[in-house]
């Protein structure tokens, strides 16, 4: 298919990933985190782990949005459930993720009102068409979605709709990576850095990780080629020492990013400190109202009440999400945890790191 | 978190369906006849042997490109007594109907019900109607059984697979699930996709005449050739080995997939067969396959292996390897 075979031919891969073992070092390991889980998926998909040489190390980072939520954050949205009246609605995935003793899935088949929908948008029609509910959206996602929630809270306004509200679980990447180096333990040599969240952000939003840190960054796109590439690019920055930041999704991603979609979101949110499941509190790594928009915050609307959390302590999601455990370490995998019984995030979404190695990994490949 | 509700992926015939039916169906009417888990059950009648099956249709929408939900009962269920090998004979239908559907669409679903069962060779012989008030039913449900024979010498079933056999297929996959979604969501693409409802009797039958050792034959409906492979995988304790370059995909349904971020070998065909047949005869039968107008598509799309018993596992394009799960949860809801 036109646009897509280009970037799957067979014979290029196997040029790419000859050129890739003439680069790699035979004496040290490089270490690669791709962040974002649609990388995660794709790589798993096309079965390249198992063609790279043996010393370059593909790490799965942080960068699934529902894996990331902490079950605070969980646990407010299943509260919000319970409040009469009230009819939660957020993407798929979340609905099925355990906070500390239950989900908002569980919650719906005792009777809360949770739906799912495909776009902040459509929460906003629940809410014109039911005018004596409450409707909160559950917002999360990175910089790809938070514009699309500021544009729906902006539409909400200016309609007048007072039974719309978000509950804002954004989470900004840059500084969750900067968080994942400041903790010293990874030894990553090089980020394969997300398709999707750098058409908003551009390239250039990694400056500051590889000025900062001394790190390689290249911003990669999902086909095979694109993926085998970006690794190519990121060897070779490695082994010569000069940490940069490259851009191989030229078709999507600019140096600037979505100058309108930024915009969008400094208007209704501003930077605020973040709690990451795994990595624990970020500086400025998530997103709240401005004052001036506060009144669309969930939270302050329903005078929510300090949840007590309790974390499940067999559950290693932490140490998956910093890249310090693969899922086949984890004592819970394939055993009591799978995606029908997930006991952690990572399992429960179709781009989280434990549920891409159930679905196509096997240790004898 | 126990669930306690029937939830809608246990009705989307992969992983779920699989674990309800084992759980309860199977447990509770147990008999040597279900356990074999088959399309069709084969029973002993007077001496010869007699293949039973039946299947509810429940298509959203009634009408799609390519068929409407009178023709799919009526190939379904003679698919389902074909992939044993059999004659299809007989067929009992049975209507519920919601009231208030139009008169209209339930004409042109029986006509093509009717068309449907001249073509495939079967006699529509006993049926029942029931009506229900409106909204305890959507628009209508149609549940078919039927009989046919299956001739001496044929041993066609899930557990027959053996390490070394081609896997074959008759033609393009996705296309019933692809043409049906894209109806009930208004998605247009460059050429309308068609679902590949057909009776796939006669092929089978051809097939037979030159291959009387075919091991398997299954039409992988709902939950797509995924997860019927792994039902054979499973059922045959082997493993079976896809190649990613050798799947036959409809440039449009991939095009569908692409936009949707689904994976064709989790959506529904109508029309097609897998087969898992001896190598050595692999060759001849393609050629047989492709001279008839169900298979000119026919490919060898992989190979049964004795690594891996019970899993299924796809050679990408680029010379990688990754496993190949049975659907989990709802891909499309109601496509059949």
């Amino acid at each position: 298919m036109k646009y897509l075979d280009e970037y799957r031919d067979p014979e290029l891969a196997r040029r790419l990933l000859s050129r890739i073992e003439e680069i790699a070092p035979g004496d040290r390991v490089i270490r690669l985190m791709e962040i974002c889980g649609t990388h995660t998926v794709a790589i798993f998909r096309s079965g390249l782990r198992h063609l790279l040489p043996s010393t370059i190390r593909l790490i799965s980072g942080p960068g699934c949005p529902v894996c990331v939520t902490a079950n605070e954050d969980i646990d407010r949205a299943i509260w919000l459930a319970k409040q009469p009246g009230v009819i939660v609605t957020t993407f798929g995935d979340l609905v099925r993720v355990p906070g500390s003793t239950s989900s908002l899935n569980v919650e719906r088949s005792n009777g809360a009102d949770v739906r799912i929908v495909y776009a902040t948008i459509d929460a906003l029609q629940i809410a014109r068409a039911t005018p004596d509910r409450q409707v909160v959206f559950v917002g999360i996602g990175f910089e790809t979605t938070a514009p699309t929630v500021a544009a729906a809270v902006k539409q909400a306004a200016a309609e007048g709709l007072v039974n719309f509200s978000v509950l804002p679980v954004h989470k900004l990447l840059p500084p969750a990576m900067g968080a994942l180096l400041e903790e010293g333990n990874l030894q990553l040599n090089g980020f394969l850095c997300p398709g999707h969240v750098s058409t908003v952000i551009g390239a250039s939003a990694y400056e500051d990780v590889v000025n900062r840190y001394g790190i390689s960054c290249v911003v990669a796109g999902f086909e095979p080629l694109d993926l085998l590439h970006g690794i190519y690019l990121l060897v070779e920055c490695v082994v010569k020492g000069t940490p940069q930041v490259l851009n191989q999704y030229r078709r999507a991603v600019s140096r600037d990013g979505n100058a309108a979609a930024r915009r969008l979101m400094d208007e209704v949110f501003e930077p605020a400190d973040s709690t990451w499941r795994g990595l624990g509190p970020i500086p400025l790594s998530g997103l709240r109202f401005r004052n001036s928009w506060r009144r669309f915050d969930a939270g302050e609307r329903f005078s929510m009440p300090v949840i007590q959390v309790r974390e499940d302590p067999a559950c290693r999601c932490g140490d998956v999400l910093r890249g310090l455990m693969e899922p086949p370490q984890c004592t819970l995998f394939r055993k009591v945890c799978n995606p029908q019984n997930p006991k952690g995030p990572c399992m429960v979404s179709g781009e989280g790191t434990c549920g891409a190695y159930y679905r196509y990994h096997t240790e004898s490949l | 978190m126990k669930q306690r509700t029937v939830q809608l992926d246990q009705g989307s015939g992969g992983r779920a369906t699989h674990e309800l039916v084992k759980g309860l169906f199977v447990e509770a009417f147990r008999n040597e006849f279900l356990l074999e888990m088959n399309d069709s059950a084969l029973v002993q009648l007077n001496g010869g042997r007699i293949a039973m099956s039946t299947d509810s249709y429940v298509v959203d929408p009634v009408i799609f490109p390519g068929g409407n939900i009178g023709s799919l009962a009526v190939h379904g269920t003679v698919n389902d007594l074909a992939m044993r090998g059999a004659r299809p004979l007989y067929l009992t239908a049975g209507f519920i109907l919601e009231e208030g559907l139009s008169l209209e669409t339930l004409e042109q679903v029986v006509r093509a019900m009717g068309e449907a069962a001249r073509e495939s060779g079967v006699l529509i012989v006993a049926g029942d109607t029931k009506v229900v008030p409106r909204g305890k039913a959507d628009k209508l449900f149609i549940n078919t059984a039927g009989v046919g024979v299956v001739p001496p010498g044929i041993h066609v079933a899930g557990q027959n697979a053996r390490p070394g056999d081609a896997v074959l297929i008759n033609g393009t996959i996705g296309d019933h699930g692809m043409a049906v979604l894209c109806k009930r969501e208004g998605l247009a693409f460059e050429n309308e996709i068609r679902s590949d409802s057909a009776p796939l009797h006669d092929l089978v039958r051809q097939m037979l005449e030159v291959c009387p050792r075919i091991h398997v034959l299954r039409d992988p409906t709902r939950g797509g050739v995924a997860t019927t492979l792994n039902e054979i995988a499973q059922q045959s304790s082997v493993g079976i080995r896809l190649l990613e370059e050798a799947l036959p995909i409809g440039e449009d349904v991939a095009g569908a997939c692409e936009l949707l971020g689904l994976d064709p070998l989790y959506v529904a065909n109508e029309g097609k067969l897998l087969a898992c047949v001896p190598a050595d005869e692999a060759e001849e039968l393609l050629q047989v396959m492709r001279r008839h107008p169900l298979g000119a598509k026919s490919r060898r799309i992989g190979e049964v292996t004795v690594e891996e018993p019970g899993r299924v596992f796809l050679k990408t394009r680029i010379g990688g390897h990754r496993l190949v799960d049975m659907l989990r949860g709802e891909q499309l809801p109601r496509i059949c």
